[in-house]
Protein backbone atom coordinates (compact mmCIF):
# COMPACT_ATOMS: atom_id res chain seq x y z
CA UNK A 1 0.00 0.00 0.00
CA UNK A 2 1.53 3.34 -0.97
CA UNK A 3 1.35 6.49 1.07
CA UNK A 4 -1.39 8.15 -1.02
CA UNK A 5 -3.70 5.21 -0.58
CA UNK A 6 -3.04 5.21 3.11
CA UNK A 7 -3.91 8.90 3.40
CA UNK A 8 -7.08 8.44 1.37
CA UNK A 9 -8.21 5.58 3.50
CA UNK A 10 -7.48 7.59 6.63
CA UNK A 11 -9.54 10.49 5.25
CA UNK A 12 -12.46 8.24 4.51
CA UNK A 13 -12.25 6.73 7.98
CA UNK A 14 -12.22 10.16 9.57
CA UNK A 15 -15.17 11.27 7.48
CA UNK A 16 -17.20 8.24 8.49
CA UNK A 17 -16.38 8.70 12.19
CA UNK A 18 -17.29 12.38 12.02
CA UNK A 19 -20.61 11.73 10.31
CA UNK A 20 -21.41 8.92 12.74
CA UNK A 21 -21.04 11.29 15.66
CA UNK A 22 -23.27 13.79 13.89
CA UNK A 23 -25.90 11.34 12.70
CA UNK A 24 -28.51 11.70 15.47
CA UNK A 25 -28.38 15.47 15.26
CA UNK A 26 -28.38 15.52 11.47
CA UNK A 27 -31.43 13.27 11.27
CA UNK A 28 -33.49 15.39 13.67
CA UNK A 29 -32.31 18.60 12.07
CA UNK A 30 -33.14 17.45 8.56
CA UNK A 31 -36.64 16.45 9.62
CA UNK A 32 -37.53 19.36 11.85
CA UNK A 33 -35.39 22.31 10.76
CA UNK A 34 -33.82 22.05 7.32
CA UNK A 35 -36.70 20.41 5.49
CA UNK A 36 -39.30 22.62 7.23
CA UNK A 37 -37.46 25.86 6.40
CA UNK A 38 -37.39 24.98 2.71
CA UNK A 39 -40.82 23.42 2.66
CA UNK A 40 -42.58 26.36 4.29
CA UNK A 41 -41.05 28.58 1.60
CA UNK A 42 -42.49 26.21 -1.02
CA UNK A 43 -45.84 26.13 0.81
CA UNK A 44 -46.06 29.90 0.84
CA UNK A 45 -46.57 29.85 -2.94
CA UNK A 46 -49.37 27.32 -2.73
CA UNK A 47 -52.93 27.08 -1.70
CA UNK A 48 -52.57 24.17 0.65
CA UNK A 49 -55.25 22.97 2.98
CA UNK A 50 -53.97 20.15 5.11
CA UNK A 51 -57.08 18.07 5.28
CA UNK A 52 -58.42 18.45 1.78
CA UNK A 53 -56.63 17.53 -1.41
CA UNK A 54 -56.90 21.04 -2.83
CA UNK A 55 -53.24 21.93 -3.31
CA UNK A 56 -52.27 24.22 -6.11
CA UNK A 57 -49.49 26.61 -7.07
CA UNK A 58 -50.72 30.18 -6.88
CA UNK A 59 -47.51 32.22 -7.17
CA UNK A 60 -47.43 35.30 -5.00
CA UNK A 61 -51.15 35.25 -4.27
CA UNK A 62 -50.67 34.43 -0.57
CA UNK A 63 -48.31 37.35 -0.18
CA UNK A 64 -50.67 39.62 -2.07
CA UNK A 65 -53.58 38.54 0.08
CA UNK A 66 -51.56 39.15 3.20
CA UNK A 67 -50.49 42.63 2.20
CA UNK A 68 -54.07 43.59 1.40
CA UNK A 69 -55.60 42.05 4.52
CA UNK A 70 -56.42 44.89 6.93
CA UNK A 71 -56.27 42.42 9.82
CA UNK A 72 -52.65 41.60 8.98
CA UNK A 73 -51.73 45.28 9.22
CA UNK A 74 -53.62 45.63 12.47
CA UNK A 75 -51.84 42.60 13.89
CA UNK A 76 -48.47 43.94 12.74
CA UNK A 77 -49.24 47.29 14.32
CA UNK A 78 -50.17 45.61 17.59
CA UNK A 79 -47.04 43.48 17.57
CA UNK A 80 -44.95 46.63 17.13
CA UNK A 81 -46.94 48.35 19.88
CA UNK A 82 -46.23 45.47 22.23
CA UNK A 83 -42.54 45.58 21.32
CA UNK A 84 -42.26 49.35 21.76
CA UNK A 85 -44.17 49.09 25.00
CA UNK A 86 -42.12 46.34 26.59
CA UNK A 87 -38.54 46.73 25.32
CA UNK A 88 -37.60 50.26 26.45
CA UNK A 89 -39.45 49.94 29.75
CA UNK A 90 -37.91 46.57 30.44
CA UNK A 91 -34.42 47.82 29.60
CA UNK A 92 -34.63 50.94 31.75
CA UNK A 93 -35.85 49.02 34.80
CA UNK A 94 -33.39 46.18 34.19
CA UNK A 95 -30.43 48.57 33.98
CA UNK A 96 -31.60 50.34 37.12
CA UNK A 97 -31.84 47.04 39.00
CA UNK A 98 -28.48 45.83 37.71
CA UNK A 99 -26.83 49.06 38.90
CA UNK A 100 -28.47 48.82 42.30
CA UNK A 101 -27.34 45.23 42.66
CA UNK A 102 -23.83 46.27 41.70
CA UNK A 103 -23.65 48.38 44.87
CA UNK A 104 -23.06 47.33 48.46
CA UNK A 105 -26.41 45.79 49.28
CA UNK A 106 -27.44 43.21 51.81
CA UNK A 107 -29.16 40.07 50.57
CA UNK A 108 -28.04 40.36 46.95
CA UNK A 109 -28.55 36.68 46.33
CA UNK A 110 -32.12 36.78 47.53
CA UNK A 111 -32.84 39.91 45.49
CA UNK A 112 -31.38 38.49 42.32
CA UNK A 113 -33.44 35.34 42.73
CA UNK A 114 -36.58 37.39 43.39
CA UNK A 115 -36.20 39.43 40.21
CA UNK A 116 -35.35 36.36 38.19
CA UNK A 117 -38.18 34.10 39.33
CA UNK A 118 -40.79 35.37 36.81
CA UNK A 119 -38.43 34.45 33.97
CA UNK A 120 -38.27 30.76 34.81
CA UNK A 121 -41.89 29.93 35.56
CA UNK A 122 -44.23 28.78 32.86
CA UNK A 123 -45.90 31.52 30.83
CA UNK A 124 -49.22 29.72 31.15
CA UNK A 125 -49.25 29.79 34.96
CA UNK A 126 -47.87 33.33 34.98
CA UNK A 127 -50.63 34.55 32.68
CA UNK A 128 -53.24 32.82 34.84
CA UNK A 129 -51.94 34.62 37.94
CA UNK A 130 -52.15 37.91 36.10
CA UNK A 131 -55.69 37.22 34.92
CA UNK A 132 -56.59 37.07 38.57
CA UNK A 133 -54.58 40.20 39.40
CA UNK A 134 -56.32 42.05 36.55
CA UNK A 135 -59.78 40.99 37.70
CA UNK A 136 -61.91 44.16 37.45
CA UNK A 137 -63.83 43.62 40.72
CA UNK A 138 -61.58 41.71 43.08
CA UNK A 139 -58.18 42.08 41.44
CA UNK A 140 -55.09 43.21 43.25
CA UNK A 141 -54.06 45.77 40.64
CA UNK A 142 -57.19 47.90 40.72
CA UNK A 143 -57.00 47.78 44.51
CA UNK A 144 -53.38 48.97 44.46
CA UNK A 145 -53.93 51.74 41.91
CA UNK A 146 -56.98 52.82 43.94
CA UNK A 147 -54.60 54.13 46.61
CA UNK A 148 -53.34 56.67 44.09
CA UNK A 149 -56.85 57.74 43.22
CA UNK A 150 -56.90 55.93 39.88
CA UNK A 151 -60.39 54.69 39.01
CA UNK A 152 -60.76 50.93 38.43
CA UNK A 153 -59.96 49.66 34.95
CA UNK A 154 -61.52 46.66 33.25
CA UNK A 155 -58.06 45.54 32.17
CA UNK A 156 -58.78 42.51 30.06
CA UNK A 157 -62.20 43.38 28.69
CA UNK A 158 -61.52 46.91 27.56
CA UNK A 159 -59.92 47.03 24.14
CA UNK A 160 -57.98 50.15 25.09
CA UNK A 161 -56.56 48.65 28.31
CA UNK A 162 -55.84 45.07 27.24
CA UNK A 163 -52.63 45.93 25.38
CA UNK A 164 -51.38 47.83 28.42
CA UNK A 165 -52.17 44.81 30.58
CA UNK A 166 -50.20 42.59 28.22
CA UNK A 167 -47.26 45.00 28.26
CA UNK A 168 -47.16 45.26 32.06
CA UNK A 169 -47.15 41.51 32.37
CA UNK A 170 -44.56 41.15 29.60
CA UNK A 171 -42.18 43.54 31.35
CA UNK A 172 -42.61 41.74 34.67
CA UNK A 173 -42.00 38.35 33.07
CA UNK A 174 -38.76 39.14 31.24
CA UNK A 175 -37.12 41.75 33.42
CA UNK A 176 -34.76 39.23 35.03
CA UNK A 177 -33.02 38.18 31.83
CA UNK A 178 -31.99 41.69 30.95
CA UNK A 179 -31.03 42.40 34.54
CA UNK A 180 -28.59 39.47 34.48
CA UNK A 181 -27.18 40.53 31.10
CA UNK A 182 -26.73 44.14 32.25
CA UNK A 183 -25.07 42.89 35.45
CA UNK A 184 -22.55 40.93 33.39
CA UNK A 185 -21.93 44.04 31.30
CA UNK A 186 -21.44 46.25 34.36
CA UNK A 187 -18.93 43.86 35.84
CA UNK A 188 -16.89 44.21 32.67
CA UNK A 189 -16.26 47.93 33.27
CA UNK A 190 -12.91 48.36 35.06
CA UNK A 191 -13.08 50.15 38.42
CA UNK A 192 -10.09 52.25 37.45
CA UNK A 193 -12.28 54.23 35.02
CA UNK A 194 -14.55 55.30 37.85
CA UNK A 195 -11.63 56.01 40.15
CA UNK A 196 -10.00 58.25 37.55
CA UNK A 197 -13.28 60.09 37.01
CA UNK A 198 -13.68 60.61 40.75
CA UNK A 199 -10.21 62.14 40.90
CA UNK A 200 -11.39 64.60 38.28
CA UNK A 201 -14.34 65.37 40.51
CA UNK A 202 -17.02 63.68 38.43
CA UNK A 203 -20.42 63.31 40.08
CA UNK A 204 -22.77 60.35 39.97
CA UNK A 205 -24.67 61.47 36.87
CA UNK A 206 -21.56 62.43 35.04
CA UNK A 207 -20.07 59.00 35.70
CA UNK A 208 -23.27 57.35 34.51
CA UNK A 209 -23.45 59.35 31.25
CA UNK A 210 -19.74 59.40 30.48
CA UNK A 211 -18.57 55.98 31.62
CA UNK A 212 -21.35 53.50 32.37
CA UNK A 213 -23.58 54.12 29.37
CA UNK A 214 -20.86 54.36 26.71
CA UNK A 215 -19.05 51.32 28.09
CA UNK A 216 -22.30 49.38 28.11
CA UNK A 217 -23.19 50.20 24.51
CA UNK A 218 -22.43 46.73 23.08
CA UNK A 219 -24.42 45.07 25.89
CA UNK A 220 -27.28 47.53 25.48
CA UNK A 221 -27.43 47.01 21.73
CA UNK A 222 -27.38 43.25 22.13
CA UNK A 223 -30.12 43.32 24.77
CA UNK A 224 -32.24 45.65 22.65
CA UNK A 225 -32.12 43.42 19.57
CA UNK A 226 -32.67 40.22 21.57
CA UNK A 227 -35.61 41.73 23.45
CA UNK A 228 -37.14 43.00 20.23
CA UNK A 229 -36.86 39.57 18.66
CA UNK A 230 -38.45 37.85 21.62
CA UNK A 231 -41.20 40.47 21.92
CA UNK A 232 -42.06 39.93 18.28
CA UNK A 233 -42.43 36.23 19.02
CA UNK A 234 -44.80 36.63 21.96
CA UNK A 235 -47.55 34.01 21.96
CA UNK A 236 -48.08 31.99 25.16
CA UNK A 237 -49.00 34.85 27.44
CA UNK A 238 -51.29 36.34 24.79
CA UNK A 239 -53.04 33.01 24.38
CA UNK A 240 -53.74 32.59 28.08
CA UNK A 241 -54.13 36.21 29.19
CA UNK A 242 -56.38 37.62 26.48
CA UNK A 243 -56.68 35.06 23.64
CA UNK A 244 -56.04 37.99 21.33
CA UNK A 245 -59.12 39.84 22.54
CA UNK A 246 -61.12 41.84 23.30
CA UNK A 247 -62.12 42.49 19.68
CA UNK A 248 -58.71 41.45 18.39
CA UNK A 249 -56.99 44.29 20.23
CA UNK A 250 -54.15 42.08 21.51
CA UNK A 251 -53.83 39.79 18.54
CA UNK A 252 -50.15 39.60 17.58
CA UNK A 253 -48.31 38.11 14.59
CA UNK A 254 -47.66 34.63 15.94
CA UNK A 255 -51.26 34.37 17.14
CA UNK A 256 -52.52 35.34 13.68
CA UNK A 257 -50.25 32.75 12.11
CA UNK A 258 -51.31 30.12 14.64
CA UNK A 259 -54.97 30.72 13.81
CA UNK A 260 -54.50 30.36 10.07
CA UNK A 261 -52.31 27.27 10.41
CA UNK A 262 -53.96 25.33 13.20
CA UNK A 263 -57.54 26.55 13.27
CA UNK A 264 -58.27 27.06 9.57
CA UNK A 265 -55.48 24.71 8.36
CA UNK A 266 -54.53 27.12 5.56
CA UNK A 267 -50.91 25.99 5.61
CA UNK A 268 -49.93 27.96 2.48
CA UNK A 269 -51.20 31.28 3.71
CA UNK A 270 -49.82 30.73 7.22
CA UNK A 271 -46.42 29.91 5.73
CA UNK A 272 -46.44 33.19 3.83
CA UNK A 273 -47.09 34.94 7.14
CA UNK A 274 -44.25 32.94 8.68
CA UNK A 275 -41.85 34.00 5.94
CA UNK A 276 -42.72 37.68 6.22
CA UNK A 277 -42.20 37.30 9.95
CA UNK A 278 -38.88 35.54 9.35
CA UNK A 279 -37.73 38.37 7.09
CA UNK A 280 -38.49 40.96 9.77
CA UNK A 281 -36.57 39.04 12.43
CA UNK A 282 -33.71 38.42 10.00
CA UNK A 283 -33.24 42.18 9.58
CA UNK A 284 -32.86 42.51 13.35
CA UNK A 285 -30.46 39.58 13.55
CA UNK A 286 -28.30 40.93 10.71
CA UNK A 287 -28.13 44.33 12.39
CA UNK A 288 -26.82 42.58 15.48
CA UNK A 289 -24.25 40.51 13.57
CA UNK A 290 -23.06 43.54 11.62
CA UNK A 291 -22.75 45.63 14.75
CA UNK A 292 -20.70 42.93 16.51
CA UNK A 293 -18.34 42.76 13.52
CA UNK A 294 -17.67 46.48 13.35
CA UNK A 295 -17.22 46.68 17.12
CA UNK A 296 -14.60 43.97 17.27
CA UNK A 297 -12.93 45.60 14.27
CA UNK A 298 -12.60 48.90 16.13
CA UNK A 299 -11.22 47.45 19.27
CA UNK A 300 -8.93 45.11 17.44
CA UNK A 301 -9.73 42.23 19.77
CA UNK B 1 -19.15 66.78 63.68
CA UNK B 2 -18.64 67.00 59.94
CA UNK B 3 -17.57 63.38 59.63
CA UNK B 4 -20.57 62.39 61.68
CA UNK B 5 -22.87 64.19 59.26
CA UNK B 6 -21.29 62.48 56.31
CA UNK B 7 -21.74 59.16 58.06
CA UNK B 8 -25.40 59.85 58.76
CA UNK B 9 -25.90 60.95 55.17
CA UNK B 10 -24.30 57.76 53.91
CA UNK B 11 -26.40 55.66 56.23
CA UNK B 12 -29.54 57.45 55.10
CA UNK B 13 -28.66 56.85 51.47
CA UNK B 14 -27.97 53.20 52.13
CA UNK B 15 -31.32 52.77 53.89
CA UNK B 16 -33.07 54.49 50.99
CA UNK B 17 -31.35 52.26 48.43
CA UNK B 18 -32.26 49.16 50.39
CA UNK B 19 -35.83 50.38 50.80
CA UNK B 20 -36.30 50.99 47.08
CA UNK B 21 -34.81 47.73 45.92
CA UNK B 22 -36.60 45.57 48.49
CA UNK B 23 -39.88 47.27 47.59
CA UNK B 24 -39.31 46.46 43.92
CA UNK B 25 -38.41 42.88 44.82
CA UNK B 26 -41.61 42.59 46.80
CA UNK B 27 -43.68 43.90 43.88
CA UNK B 28 -41.98 41.36 41.63
CA UNK B 29 -42.77 38.37 43.81
CA UNK B 30 -46.14 39.62 45.06
CA UNK B 31 -47.97 37.80 42.23
CA UNK B 32 -46.48 34.49 43.44
CA UNK B 33 -47.42 35.17 47.05
CA UNK B 34 -50.89 36.13 45.85
CA UNK B 35 -51.13 32.91 43.85
CA UNK B 36 -50.17 30.73 46.83
CA UNK B 37 -52.46 32.56 49.25
CA UNK B 38 -55.40 32.45 46.85
CA UNK B 39 -54.88 28.74 46.31
CA UNK B 40 -55.44 28.22 50.05
CA UNK B 41 -58.56 30.38 50.41
CA UNK B 42 -62.20 29.60 50.62
CA UNK B 43 -64.36 31.24 47.93
CA UNK B 44 -65.78 33.54 50.61
CA UNK B 45 -62.27 34.94 51.15
CA UNK B 46 -61.63 35.30 47.44
CA UNK B 47 -64.54 37.35 46.23
CA UNK B 48 -64.21 40.20 48.69
CA UNK B 49 -63.35 43.82 48.25
CA UNK B 50 -60.95 45.14 49.45
CA UNK B 51 -58.87 42.00 48.80
CA UNK B 52 -57.81 40.00 51.83
CA UNK B 53 -54.24 38.78 51.87
CA UNK B 54 -54.60 35.91 54.30
CA UNK B 55 -57.22 33.17 54.37
CA UNK B 56 -59.38 32.83 57.48
CA UNK B 57 -58.91 29.13 57.39
CA UNK B 58 -56.38 27.37 55.20
CA UNK B 59 -58.13 25.27 52.57
CA UNK B 60 -55.77 22.46 51.57
CA UNK B 61 -58.88 20.94 50.15
CA UNK B 62 -58.59 23.19 47.05
CA UNK B 63 -55.71 21.06 45.84
CA UNK B 64 -57.68 17.87 46.22
CA UNK B 65 -60.55 19.49 44.33
CA UNK B 66 -58.23 20.62 41.53
CA UNK B 67 -56.95 17.05 41.23
CA UNK B 68 -60.53 15.85 40.96
CA UNK B 69 -61.52 18.48 38.40
CA UNK B 70 -58.67 17.52 36.06
CA UNK B 71 -56.15 14.67 35.98
CA UNK B 72 -53.22 16.80 37.13
CA UNK B 73 -51.35 13.68 38.22
CA UNK B 74 -51.41 12.42 34.67
CA UNK B 75 -50.41 15.84 33.31
CA UNK B 76 -47.46 15.82 35.69
CA UNK B 77 -46.28 12.39 34.63
CA UNK B 78 -46.53 13.44 30.99
CA UNK B 79 -44.60 16.67 31.51
CA UNK B 80 -41.87 15.02 33.53
CA UNK B 81 -41.57 12.06 31.18
CA UNK B 82 -41.31 14.33 28.14
CA UNK B 83 -38.92 16.81 29.77
CA UNK B 84 -36.61 14.12 31.16
CA UNK B 85 -36.50 12.18 27.87
CA UNK B 86 -35.80 15.29 25.83
CA UNK B 87 -33.10 16.39 28.28
CA UNK B 88 -31.32 13.03 28.30
CA UNK B 89 -31.65 12.82 24.52
CA UNK B 90 -30.15 16.26 24.02
CA UNK B 91 -27.27 15.54 26.37
CA UNK B 92 -26.37 12.56 24.20
CA UNK B 93 -26.95 14.01 20.72
CA UNK B 94 -25.44 17.40 21.54
CA UNK B 95 -22.30 16.01 23.17
CA UNK B 96 -21.71 13.69 20.23
CA UNK B 97 -22.16 16.47 17.70
CA UNK B 98 -20.16 18.91 19.80
CA UNK B 99 -17.30 16.43 20.01
CA UNK B 100 -17.29 16.01 16.24
CA UNK B 101 -17.22 19.77 15.73
CA UNK B 102 -14.59 20.40 18.40
CA UNK B 103 -12.16 17.55 17.90
CA UNK B 104 -12.66 15.40 14.82
CA UNK B 105 -11.16 16.58 11.57
CA UNK B 106 -13.05 15.54 8.47
CA UNK B 107 -14.10 16.82 5.10
CA UNK B 108 -17.00 19.30 5.25
CA UNK B 109 -16.92 19.79 9.00
CA UNK B 110 -16.63 23.55 8.96
CA UNK B 111 -19.35 24.02 6.36
CA UNK B 112 -21.66 21.87 8.44
CA UNK B 113 -20.79 23.86 11.52
CA UNK B 114 -21.65 27.15 9.86
CA UNK B 115 -24.97 25.78 8.63
CA UNK B 116 -25.55 24.75 12.20
CA UNK B 117 -24.84 28.20 13.56
CA UNK B 118 -27.11 29.61 10.88
CA UNK B 119 -30.04 27.50 12.02
CA UNK B 120 -29.94 29.21 15.40
CA UNK B 121 -31.23 32.33 13.67
CA UNK B 122 -34.32 30.58 12.33
CA UNK B 123 -37.32 31.36 14.52
CA UNK B 124 -39.36 28.28 15.42
CA UNK B 125 -42.47 29.82 13.88
CA UNK B 126 -41.01 29.22 10.43
CA UNK B 127 -40.40 25.52 10.98
CA UNK B 128 -43.54 24.90 13.04
CA UNK B 129 -46.00 24.29 10.21
CA UNK B 130 -43.94 21.81 8.16
CA UNK B 131 -42.77 20.08 11.36
CA UNK B 132 -46.41 19.52 12.20
CA UNK B 133 -46.93 18.11 8.69
CA UNK B 134 -43.93 15.78 9.03
CA UNK B 135 -45.41 14.42 12.24
CA UNK B 136 -48.76 14.07 10.50
CA UNK B 137 -47.19 12.07 7.65
CA UNK B 138 -45.47 9.83 10.19
CA UNK B 139 -48.79 9.30 11.93
CA UNK B 140 -47.35 10.76 15.12
CA UNK B 141 -49.81 13.57 15.78
CA UNK B 142 -51.29 13.14 19.25
CA UNK B 143 -48.52 10.90 20.59
CA UNK B 144 -45.51 11.09 22.90
CA UNK B 145 -43.23 10.95 19.87
CA UNK B 146 -44.70 14.25 18.67
CA UNK B 147 -43.82 15.88 21.98
CA UNK B 148 -40.36 14.33 22.24
CA UNK B 149 -38.68 13.61 18.90
CA UNK B 150 -38.43 17.17 17.48
CA UNK B 151 -36.65 18.23 20.68
CA UNK B 152 -33.97 15.55 20.55
CA UNK B 153 -31.34 17.80 18.98
CA UNK B 154 -30.35 21.39 19.60
CA UNK B 155 -28.04 23.81 17.84
CA UNK B 156 -27.74 25.90 20.98
CA UNK B 157 -26.79 22.86 23.06
CA UNK B 158 -24.28 21.65 20.50
CA UNK B 159 -22.68 25.06 20.34
CA UNK B 160 -22.57 25.42 24.11
CA UNK B 161 -20.85 22.07 24.57
CA UNK B 162 -18.48 22.60 21.65
CA UNK B 163 -17.23 25.84 23.17
CA UNK B 164 -16.64 24.02 26.44
CA UNK B 165 -14.90 21.02 24.85
CA UNK B 166 -12.49 23.40 23.11
CA UNK B 167 -11.21 24.56 26.49
CA UNK B 168 -10.19 21.02 27.53
CA UNK B 169 -6.47 20.41 26.89
CA UNK B 170 -5.85 18.02 24.02
CA UNK B 171 -2.98 16.24 25.79
CA UNK B 172 -5.46 14.33 27.96
CA UNK B 173 -7.00 12.68 24.92
CA UNK B 174 -3.73 12.05 23.13
CA UNK B 175 -2.52 9.86 25.95
CA UNK B 176 -5.73 7.85 25.73
CA UNK B 177 -5.41 7.42 21.95
CA UNK B 178 -1.89 6.08 22.38
CA UNK B 179 -3.35 3.52 24.78
CA UNK B 180 -5.71 2.50 21.97
CA UNK B 181 -8.96 4.09 23.16
CA UNK B 182 -11.70 4.60 20.56
CA UNK B 183 -13.07 8.08 19.86
CA UNK B 184 -16.30 7.16 21.54
CA UNK B 185 -14.59 6.01 24.72
CA UNK B 186 -12.52 9.18 24.85
CA UNK B 187 -15.70 11.25 24.69
CA UNK B 188 -17.43 9.11 27.28
CA UNK B 189 -14.58 8.60 29.75
CA UNK B 190 -12.46 11.71 29.42
CA UNK B 191 -14.36 14.63 27.89
CA UNK B 192 -17.77 14.20 29.49
CA UNK B 193 -16.58 13.80 33.10
CA UNK B 194 -14.59 17.03 32.67
CA UNK B 195 -17.60 18.85 31.22
CA UNK B 196 -20.05 18.50 34.10
CA UNK B 197 -20.71 22.25 34.49
CA UNK B 198 -21.54 22.67 30.80
CA UNK B 199 -23.69 19.54 30.80
CA UNK B 200 -25.53 20.77 33.88
CA UNK B 201 -26.22 24.11 32.23
CA UNK B 202 -27.59 22.44 29.12
CA UNK B 203 -29.66 19.99 31.17
CA UNK B 204 -31.29 22.73 33.24
CA UNK B 205 -32.05 24.85 30.19
CA UNK B 206 -33.55 21.98 28.29
CA UNK B 207 -35.54 20.62 31.21
CA UNK B 208 -37.07 23.99 32.03
CA UNK B 209 -37.71 24.89 28.41
CA UNK B 210 -39.45 21.59 27.73
CA UNK B 211 -41.41 21.55 30.97
CA UNK B 212 -42.66 25.08 30.31
CA UNK B 213 -43.31 24.60 26.62
CA UNK B 214 -46.84 25.40 25.62
CA UNK B 215 -47.29 26.14 21.92
CA UNK B 216 -45.83 22.88 20.65
CA UNK B 217 -47.98 20.76 23.00
CA UNK B 218 -50.99 22.86 22.01
CA UNK B 219 -50.42 22.07 18.34
CA UNK B 220 -49.52 18.39 18.36
CA UNK B 221 -51.54 16.94 21.22
CA UNK B 222 -55.29 16.53 21.57
CA UNK B 223 -56.05 13.68 23.90
CA UNK B 224 -56.53 14.34 27.57
CA UNK B 225 -54.16 11.53 28.58
CA UNK B 226 -51.29 13.10 26.61
CA UNK B 227 -51.67 16.65 27.89
CA UNK B 228 -48.73 18.25 29.64
CA UNK B 229 -49.17 20.38 32.75
CA UNK B 230 -49.07 23.59 30.74
CA UNK B 231 -51.60 22.43 28.17
CA UNK B 232 -53.80 20.92 30.87
CA UNK B 233 -53.73 24.17 32.79
CA UNK B 234 -54.71 26.20 29.73
CA UNK B 235 -57.65 23.87 29.09
CA UNK B 236 -58.52 24.04 32.78
CA UNK B 237 -58.69 27.84 32.45
CA UNK B 238 -61.32 27.59 29.74
CA UNK B 239 -63.48 25.36 31.90
CA UNK B 240 -63.16 27.05 35.30
CA UNK B 241 -62.98 30.63 34.17
CA UNK B 242 -63.28 32.36 37.53
CA UNK B 243 -62.79 29.51 40.00
CA UNK B 244 -59.69 31.25 41.23
CA UNK B 245 -59.13 28.84 44.11
CA UNK B 246 -58.82 25.91 41.69
CA UNK B 247 -56.99 27.89 39.01
CA UNK B 248 -54.40 29.13 41.49
CA UNK B 249 -53.98 25.65 42.97
CA UNK B 250 -53.33 24.43 39.43
CA UNK B 251 -50.85 27.27 38.83
CA UNK B 252 -48.97 26.44 42.01
CA UNK B 253 -48.68 22.86 40.83
CA UNK B 254 -47.46 23.96 37.40
CA UNK B 255 -44.79 26.27 38.81
CA UNK B 256 -43.55 24.32 41.83
CA UNK B 257 -41.24 21.77 40.13
CA UNK B 258 -39.55 24.51 38.13
CA UNK B 259 -39.11 26.72 41.17
CA UNK B 260 -37.51 23.84 43.06
CA UNK B 261 -35.16 22.99 40.21
CA UNK B 262 -34.29 26.65 39.80
CA UNK B 263 -33.46 27.27 43.46
CA UNK B 264 -31.06 24.34 43.49
CA UNK B 265 -29.46 24.98 40.13
CA UNK B 266 -29.63 28.74 39.81
CA UNK B 267 -25.90 29.08 39.29
CA UNK B 268 -25.93 27.00 36.11
CA UNK B 269 -29.00 28.72 34.78
CA UNK B 270 -27.62 32.22 35.19
CA UNK B 271 -24.39 31.07 33.59
CA UNK B 272 -26.35 29.77 30.63
CA UNK B 273 -28.09 33.12 30.22
CA UNK B 274 -24.82 35.03 30.14
CA UNK B 275 -23.24 32.41 27.88
CA UNK B 276 -26.07 32.57 25.39
CA UNK B 277 -25.73 36.33 25.68
CA UNK B 278 -22.15 36.11 24.52
CA UNK B 279 -23.04 33.66 21.79
CA UNK B 280 -25.01 36.19 19.71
Amino acid sequence: MNQQQYINRQHRKNFITGILFLTPTLVIFSMFILFPVLFSFFLSFHKWNMFSSSQSFIGFANYQRLLTDPEFWQVLKQTIMYTLGTVPLNMIIALFLAMMLNKKIKGKKFLRTAFFTPVIISPVAAALIWRWIYDPNFGLLNYATGFFGIPPVNWLNDSRAAMAALIIMGVWKNLGINMVLFSAGLQGIPDTYYEAAEMDGAGRWSKFWNITLPMLTPTTFFIMIMSMISSFQVFDIVYVLTSGGPMGSTKVMVFYMYEYAFKFFEMGYASAVAYIFFAMLAVLTLLQVKYMRTRSGYEGV
Amino acid sequence: MATNNVKIQKLGKSILTHGVIYLLAFITIAPFIWMILTSLKDISDIFVYPPKWFPDKIQWNNYARAFQAAPFGRYYLNSIFVAVTVTLGQLITCSMAAYAFARLKFWGRDVLFYIFLGTMMIPYQVTMIPSFMVLHWLGWIDSYQALIVPGLASAFGTFLLRQFFLTIPKELEEAAYIDGCSKFRVLWQIILPLSKPALATLAIFTFMGTFNDFIWALIVVNSEHLRTVQLGLAVFRDRYITDWDLLMAGSVMATLPILIVFFFAQKYFIKGITLSGIKG
